[in-house]
């Protein structure tokens, strides 16, 4: 049925979340670097303090600036609201402590980011949060190990190293019917590849340093909550919806229905832990938002024009895209990333270890880098690197080869791309 | 609080306070599809400076069991027994949208319970396009888009939120998502039927504060003119860049026309 429609993603990628500076009428986002915002006077302050105005009280609760990336963000995904954070771990953090309590459960996905796995399964155990990992290829793997104190779902919407695709319509149904949320880590995909609300996730968070930012010089993270996850139904979020003593007795869900995970992720989770973005990081990271909806085609393009030219390469063992028909996932990335299974993506080069080092040291124009979602284009080869002290047994249990090579396609014409990586792959196998 | 009204249960904010007889009551009621929580700042700044505050639920909506009432004059008497269950011999009202034509009507049949009206984004006739109907008649997606697009002003997607990091429209969608089947039609065939706006307003005896939206795309300011001129002592207040979510658009501007109006007068 017709009905008014919604500006497009292109236009929301450069106007949501702003208009122009009232004060003088700046076109682009104004900075503003400060740390706290004047009070009208003693009644308007208490107001403020006590959320009966809307409004800035001190940057590191909100901040005009990053306001307007936290806004356009949820714009993008479709979200209620989102928070900025200081990198994509703070907004995992954010997300986990918001909802969970010493004696929680987490069930996960084994494919994740190294950093997601140490917070997952070491760092937030000290803390009394357990975290049970799990095969994502068959998502009934994650309700069985569904606990009485599970909390949460988690997974990335595609998976490290292998680009393992989460079936996010499949594991949230699993989530819902066990009255818990599913988060997903979005950093690869991006609102531009992939909507994770419109397939039943309840909280997504980015990393916006890669393609958000896009241009690899700030870090930051955000968080956006669906508003669609019903923590009174639920009953198993008192941090949401019973009385809480650390903020005036404020019962979240009760004060603000949609809005009681942010409300208490910001009130409390930035006000405590403080992980908060500098104003000067969501302007460079909204620079990078506006032009999203043209680097992303392009990152793609560009990607499927090098996947072929490695899977066709007689030095190349294997290339791991979910384009590829041989990928394990390659069906359900057709159902859910018909624009493009993202810029980042591993094959491995005959040879194993050595001929890995070589190959990264003989390349020109990528980058030898521990990052992703740059406009440049990046490599790293895990076995040297990250995980150099691993045997090639443990590396394989966690789906790293000896030979793996991890690249992130950039801008750069992609002819200069395969040349560079042609003539490496050679280097390496002398 | 949780309370019992017709065998049914309901659900009235009150800011996280008792009521006590000694002060005065504001009642907040929500419009169509809507909650409780659409009133946040406004309801809970009341309940912090000295008012009792009931900010309902209306049956089938938000905490409240359903189902919906069909008609304004039956909300407008579930209202009265949310007061009689909690002794509130009177109060001020305060009604966005279709919870303006509930508190319109509920002051002209209770007069000596209606201390003072505020009518936020109301306009009479209160008429609904067949098209948002039929599509909330048949639950259809594109009803809670036409409630979402229309009912802010033009330029909220591009506009920054009052209320940091929030999206409106998001939220909106999000709220009308957690909505029983059928109860946003109800709402919309009641604000569409209602017929005795004029003559309620000719009977109201208490102040009425008008405050509406330049903007407004459903209730535009002159389709309150009719109400206004029916109402001895009325004002109107018109918040110009603001849509029909005033309370979410300009929570400022529509809580300090509030204040004055209610506790000025207190």
């Amino acid at each position: 049925m017709a009905g008014p429609k919604y500006p497009g993603f292109d236009t929301l990628a450069l106007h949501a979340g702003q208009s122009p500076d009232p004060a003088t009428g700046a076109r682009a986002v104004p900075i503003y670097q400060t740390t706290s915002y004047v009070f009208r006077d003693s009644a308007h302050a208490a107001s403020l303090f006590n959320m009966e105005r809307a409004g800035h009280v001190y940057s590191r609760i909100s901040n005009p600036t990053v306001a307007v990336l936290e806004e356009r963000m949820a714009a993008l995904e479709g979200g209620v609201g989102a928070i900025a954070t200081a990198s994509g771990q703070a907004a995992l953090h954010l997300a986990i402590a918001t909802l969970m309590d010493a004696g929680s459960h987490i069930v996960a996905s084994t494919a994740l980011y190294g950093g997601s796995h140490n917070l997952l399964g070491y760092t937030l155990k000290r803390f009394g949060i357990e975290t049970t990992f799990v095969s994502l290829r068959q998502p009934e793997n994650f309700r069985k190990e569904i606990k009485p104190n599970t909390r949460l779902l988690f997974g990335e919407t595609l998976g490290n190293p292998g680009l393992d695709v989460l079936d996010i319509p499949a594991v949230s149904k699993i989530a819902h019917e066990a009255g818990v949320p599913l988060l997903v880590d979005a950093t690869f995909t991006t609102p531009y590849l992939l909507k994770p609300f419109e397939h039943g996730a309840d909280l997504l968070y980015h990393s916006a340093t890669k393609f958000l930012g896009g241009h690899g010089v700030a870090i930051g993270g955000v968080l956006v909550d669906s508003g669609r996850f019903d923590w009174e139904k639920s009953g198993k979020f008192p941090q949401l919806t019973a009385p809480y003593s650390g903020f005036h007795n404020m019962d979240f869900e009760e004060e603000s229905g949609t809005r009681a995970f942010l409300l208490r992720a910001r009130r409390e989770g930035l006000r405590d832990f403080g992980a908060c973005m500098a104003p000067m990081t969501a302007f460079q990271i909204l620079q990078g938002i506006e032009t999203l909806h043209l680097r992303m085609p392009r990152h793609v393009e560009s990607t499927r024009k090098v996947v072929g030219f490695l899977t066709s390469h007689s030095h190349v063992e294997k290339v791991l895209y979910p384009e590829n028909e041989d990928h394990p996932d390659h069906s359900l990335a057709k159902r859910l990333l018909p624009k493009g299974c993202g810029a980042v993506f591993s094959f491995d080069i005959k040879g194993g270890r050595e001929a890995g080092r070589k190959l990264i040291e003989s390349l020109r124009v990528f980058s030898h880098l521990a990052n992703v979602g740059d406009a440049k284009s990046l490599v790293i080869h895990p076995a040297s690197t990250t995980h150099y002290r691993m045997s090639d047994e443990d590396l394989k249990k966690a789906g790293i080869g000896a030979g793996t090579i991890r690249l992130s396609i950039g801008l750069e014409d992609v002819q200069d791309l395969i040349d560079d990586l042609d003539r490496s792959l050679r280097a390496a196998q002398k | 609080m949780n309370l019992a009204i017709d065998g049914r249960q309901a659900f009235a904010y009150t800011a996280a306070h008792a009521l006590e007889p000694a002060k005065h009551t504001v009642v907040f009621v929500h419009g169509a599809g809507l909650d409780h929580s659409w009133w946040g700042l406004q309801s809970r700044y009341f309940g912090y400076h000295g008012c009792n505050v009931l900010a309902v639920d209306l049956p089938g909506h938000g905490r409240s069991e359903g189902p919906p009432l069909p008609t304004i004059g039956s909300m407008a008497q579930w209202v009265g027994k949310i007061l009689d269950k909690e002794n509130v011999k009177s109060a001020a009202l305060v009604g966005h949208s279709m919870g303006a034509l509930i508190a319109l009507e509920f002051a002209a049949r209770y007069p000596e319970r209606a201390e003072r009206i505020a009518l936020i984004g109301v306009g009479y006739p209160m008429k609904v396009s067949a098209a948002f109907l039929e599509a909330a008649q048949k639950n259809d997606p594109s009803a809670y888009d036409m409630e979402t697009i229309w009912g802010h002003a033009p330029q909220t997607p591009f506009g920054g939120n009052p209320n940091p990091g929030m999206w409106m429209y998001g939220d909106t969608l999000a709220r009308l998502a957690r909505l029983a089947p059928g109860v946003l039609y109800n709402d919309l065939a009641a604000c569409n039927a209602y017929a005795a706006g004029l003559e309620s307003a000719a009977k109201i005896g208490c102040p009425a504060l008008f405050i509406l939206g330049g903007r407004d795309l459903m209730t535009a300011p002159r389709n309150a003119h009719s109400l206004i001129s029916k109402i001895k002592d009325s004002k109107a207040v018109e918040i110009r860049p603001s849509g029909h979510s005033l309370m979410a658009e300009a929570p400022d501007a529509t809580l300090d026309a509030l204040i004055e109006f209610i506790l000025g007068a207190s």
